[in-house]
């Protein structure tokens, strides 16, 4: 019924208008509301705390931190998370906040890199997007990003997987709704990473992917893949404006 | 790292109703689930959760395997005089942490 459902509306797949965009913030219960809003009531908090121990740790072969070359993560990475993904002449193409937090390791610290979805790179990456709570989302679409904005709008909107469904049929189609109980969002990356109920732990932005895409029977791309980053580049792009959550609750 | 976050106001009228929370890291792992091998994952837990007010026990909670992860409580109590308020937490494998926070009563 679900499914002939949202198949039914599929030909009026249209994004949301900006002033009727909403974060999923405003679609949970009252109480999960207020952990987000409480700082010490918000599990997220405890990987940002570890986040700064990391930040201001020494780590690599050239045994230099964080704080070394950008000093205090309060004023320097403000409104940086906020930008991403972001285009990096280097790789020749836009890069998430994990990849660019995994490039610094790499290039700068002489470290190994840390793998997707491992504490510490939750952690870091909790940590500096904390720092953009608040502030507006603002991803940089030019001539070099542009192809990959297309691509994460067409990886969106295509069907796929067993239920040959699109993101865009629940996401800008059927938000609101009911899904299994639990409403429907329109999916806007606002507060990753963030943490779950369901996971009982924080999570990137790319894992809730992964869950979608498996939702769908799809096949799931690995951690890092060029088509989540272009995915999450489109989300963002879609978010544009929107404020910050990081760390957000989310049921 | 064990990480815990506490909130208590620094301030409080005698006789006046405070809030405390406090929130803490841990897995609470139930030891009925397998992970990804099959292998059963042994239970690692929070038991007790201990709050003493000036050394007197004003809140205590044991834990069950059915709690979630990194727990969260919330309760009150009377701002009767200035001290200190600490917390215990202790567990399976030996988990044990403590914080403490200081209260002024006017």
């Amino acid at each position: 019924m679900v499914v002939a459902a949202l198949l039914g509306t599929a030909a009026i797949a249209a994004e949301i208008p900006l002033s009727e965009r909403k974060s999923g913030y405003d679609l949970m219960g009252r109480e999960t509301r207020a952990m987000q809003d409480d700082d010490t009531a918000n599990p997220g908090m405890l990987w940002v705390l570890d986040g700064e121990a990391l930040w201001n740790r020494k780590a690599g072969a050239a045994d230099k931190s964080c704080t070394d070359c950008h000093g205090d993560a309060q004023a320097s990475m403000k409104g940086v998370a906020a930008r991403y993904p972001a285009f990096d002449a280097a790789r020749k193409r836009p890069i998430d906040l994990e990849q660019r937090i995994n490039a610094c390791r790499t290039d700068r610290q002489n470290a190994t890199p840390l793998p997707f979805e491992g504490k510490e790179l939750l952690a870091l990456s909790a940590y500096v997007a904390r720092q953009s709570r608040g502030l507006p989302i603002d991803v940089a679409i030019d001539e070099r990003t542009k192809p990959f904005l297309d691509s994460g709008r067409e990886l969106f909107t295509a069907r796929q997987g067993q239920l040959n469904l699109s993101c865009a049929q629940c996401h800008d189609d059927n938000w609101g709704q009911k899904l299994a109980g639990a409403p429907v969002p329109q999916g806007h990356a606002t507060g990753y990473p963030l943490y779950r109920l369901e996971w009982q732990t924080l999570g990137s932005l790319q894992r809730r992917l992964r869950n979608c895409i498996v939702g769908m029977r799809a096949e799931p791309y690995a951690f890092g893949a060029p088509e989540y980053v272009d995915l999450e580049l489109y989300l963002m792009w879609r978010a544009r404006g929107m404020k910050m959550e990081t760390p957000a609750v989310r049921p | 790292m064990t990480r815990a976050l506490i909130n208590v106001p620094a301030k409080a009228k005698r006789g006046e109703v405070i809030e405390i929370k406090t929130l803490i890291s841990h897995p609470m792992e139930p030891g009925y689930r397998a992970d990804n091998t099959g292998v059963l994952m042994p239970r690692d837990i929070i038991t007790d959760f201990i709050c003493k007010y000036n050394d007197e026990e004003i809140f205590r909670a044991e834990l069950f395997p059915a709690i979630a992860a990194n727990p969260f409580f919330l309760f009150s109590t009377i701002a009767t005089e200035s001290g200190t308020i600490t917390f215990e937490w202790t567990g399976d494998n030996g988990f044990s942490a403590a914080e403490s926070v200081t209260i002024t009563v006017e």
